[in-house]
């Protein structure tokens, strides 16, 4: 049985295995590794050049010069479109979801069709949906404003957040459903009470997608949310965001302020992180309703 | 009274699931309405395959962004699919639990990083990598805003897309057919070749596509690198200037020359195209997967 050339061909057959084995192994290690130096990059260029004075103070005269000041404005319009953005997204995307999920009929095409749509919409590049928001915008007579930003940022935040929600739905247990209906809840009072209760947790995970992404957007702002140095008072000012400001600082020549910008994203990237340790932490929290 | 109110919602819910499947179509008409006044004066055609851009002389050729967004778009992806797809295979078939709990939040923590953060950690790393050492050791000088660094930022930028995507995909498959591999003598690796990529292709392929329309459009973190200059690059080592780039480069100015802004609803009308197509398509893969599966 133990020819020579078996043991010739095994040897091939493994070692083939092992080449590939090594390969694999970089390539995650090249993922996470990636992932480390990205972070480790930012936030060691960035720390040295943060200080209290960047977070707390909105930019003063000759700030783009290297003067005094920081970028409060941004870090503060950001906090305002993003959860404006969030808000609006929520109000469309969770009845969408609640009627595909406990409205439509089980044979219904509707409900492959919205998540085909969905999954579509997921896909159109931010700077589209930029320069749609600028058509609204100018159909609606507004100009560069907080409003036309959130509108915005709201379209491209609309399908994460219904993606996000969908799924977390899809899996409430029919029994659950059905068991509430057959005790005389309406659709909608199984939705808000029954569904909506189960599902808690994962929505709020969503809803922190939706908003660290609509934080973190900075093409489909470009046209419609305007810039400032000032702090936003109202819906219909411009406002900064915190990805345009650090792109603005990047952009001039002086050393100070590309310091700056680097100061900028390392905020940035800190309140991603914290966002997204948040999601994960209330997704295991908050379940005290819920029903296993 | 609990049933009005129960009609009331079920009426305005089903209004607003209309909504989507209307908003992409929305999407494709504002744009191209927008972009009328430019196709009236040139075709179609002749506006995409024209190489000079030069707004002030009425000049508005797309052809030298379209090829700026093929090229980044195809380094990307040389780089990516290989080291995704690896990966993807090594976390479904190989790792331990403890790695693939620490692999999963990092991709997506990858997915979730804002592009201008990649843009400025590609400012700061690749392109005085490309410009210092690569570039000389293929005998070329250059600044380091190129193709080649919008290639590989945009590359670490899909890794997430086509490794979650390719996750599920292998998810899908059932078991018992690895075994049954396994028990025929197959190694771990045959079985992967022979079964897990046979079986997945439709997925991957899918996966790749899915990653594919995320490069056509990804905008800050490329034109931070690329080195947005209007002409058709020749190798990895020129600049280049996609069309989202374009589009973003330009809004200031688009008001004050005319047909301007037409041209940029038509380059953002032709990038959704473009991206709209390829999606449509990895979906319809994908569905198909799911069929057979369920």
């Amino acid at each position: 049985m133990n020819h020579p050339a078996d043991g010739d061909r095994m040897r091939r057959r493994r070692l083939e295995e092992g080449i590939f084995k090594v390969l694999m192994g970089l390539s995650v290690f090249a993922v996470i590794g990636g992932l480390l130096v990205i972070i480790g990059t930012i936030v060691w260029k960035g720390l040295p050049a943060l200080n209290l004075a960047m977070i707390t103070q909105t930019p003063k005269g000759g700030y783009y010069l290297g003067r005094e000041g920081g970028i409060l404005n941004a870090i503060a319009g950001s906090f305002y479109l993003a959860s404006g953005a969030t808000l609006l997204a929520v109000l469309f995307s969770l009845p969408v979801v609640l009627y595909i999920n406990i409205y439509a009929r089980k044979k219904s095409r509707l409900a492959p069709l919205t998540r085909f749509s969905f999954d579509v919409l997921w896909g159109i590049p931010s700077i589209v949906y930029g320069a749609f928001g600028f058509i609204i915008m100018m159909a609606l007579g507004l100009r560069t404003s907080l409003l036309a930003g959130i509108i915005t940022v709201a379209l491209l935040e609309f399908p994460i957040m219904s993606r996000a929600a969908d799924e977390v739905v899809r899996l409430v247990p029919r029994e659950l459903i059905e068991a509430s209906l057959s005790l005389g809840a309406t659709r909608l009072e199984t939705s808000l009470k029954v569904v909506i209760r189960q599902c808690l947790p994962g929505l709020l995970t969503a809803v922190l997608i939706a908003f660290g992404r609509g934080i973190g957007d900075a093409a489909s702002v470009l046209f419609t949310a305007g810039f400032t140095d000032r702090l936003p008072t109202s819906l219909f000012q411009p406002a900064a965001t915190l990805p345009l400001a650090i792109f603005f600082q990047l952009g001039t020549p002086y050393p100070e302020v590309q310091q700056r910008a680097y100061a900028s994203a390392a905020v940035l990237t800190v309140l991603i992180l914290l966002i997204s340790l948040l999601a994960r932490g209330l997704g295991k929290r908050y379940t005290r309703h819920v029903i296993k | 009274m609990r049933l009005l109110k129960n009609k009331i919602a079920k009426r305005t819910m089903i209004v607003l699931t209309g909504v989507p499947t209307f908003l992409v179509l929305l999407i494709i008409a504002g744009l191209f309405l927008k972009a009328r006044p430019i196709l009236a004066e040139n075709s179609f055609f002749s506006l995409l395959t024209s190489s000079t851009w030069a707004p002030s002389r009425g000049q508005f050729g797309l052809f030298p962004f379209i090829m700026g967004t093929f090229w980044v778009t195809l380094a990307a992806l040389i780089l990516a699919v290989p080291v995704s797809l690896l990966s993807a295979i090594y976390l479904s078939e190989y790792a331990p639990c403890r790695l693939r709990e620490i692999a999963k939040p990092a991709v997506d923590l990858l997915a979730g990083l804002p592009s201008v953060i990649y843009g400025v950690w590609g400012m700061l790393l690749i392109v005085p990598l490309v410009g210092d050492y690569l570039a000389p050791a293929f005998g070329r000088s250059s600044s380091g805003y190129t193709v080649l660094a919008g290639g590989i930022v945009l590359a670490i930028m899909i890794f997430p897309t086509i490794i979650s995507v390719s996750l599920e995909v292998f998810g899908s498959i059932p078991y018992g057919m690895r075994e049954a591999s396994l028990s025929l003598g197959a190694t771990k690796w045959e079985t992967v070749k022979h079964v897990v990529l046979k079986k997945g292709a439709q997925g991957v392929i899918a996966a790749v596509v899915l990653g594919l329309s995320r490069a056509l459009g990804e905008t800050m973190a490329v034109l931070m690198v690329v080195g947005n200059i209007p002409r058709v690059p020749k190798s990895l080592f020129d600049g280049g200037y996609p069309l989202p780039a374009l589009i973003a480069n330009n809004y200031g100015e688009m008001m004050s020359v005319p047909l301007y802004d037409s041209a940029l609803m038509l380059a953002a009308g032709v990038l959704l195209l473009i991206v709209l197509v390829f999606n449509i398509l990895a979906r319809l893969f994908l569905v198909r997967v799911e069929r057979r599966t369920a």
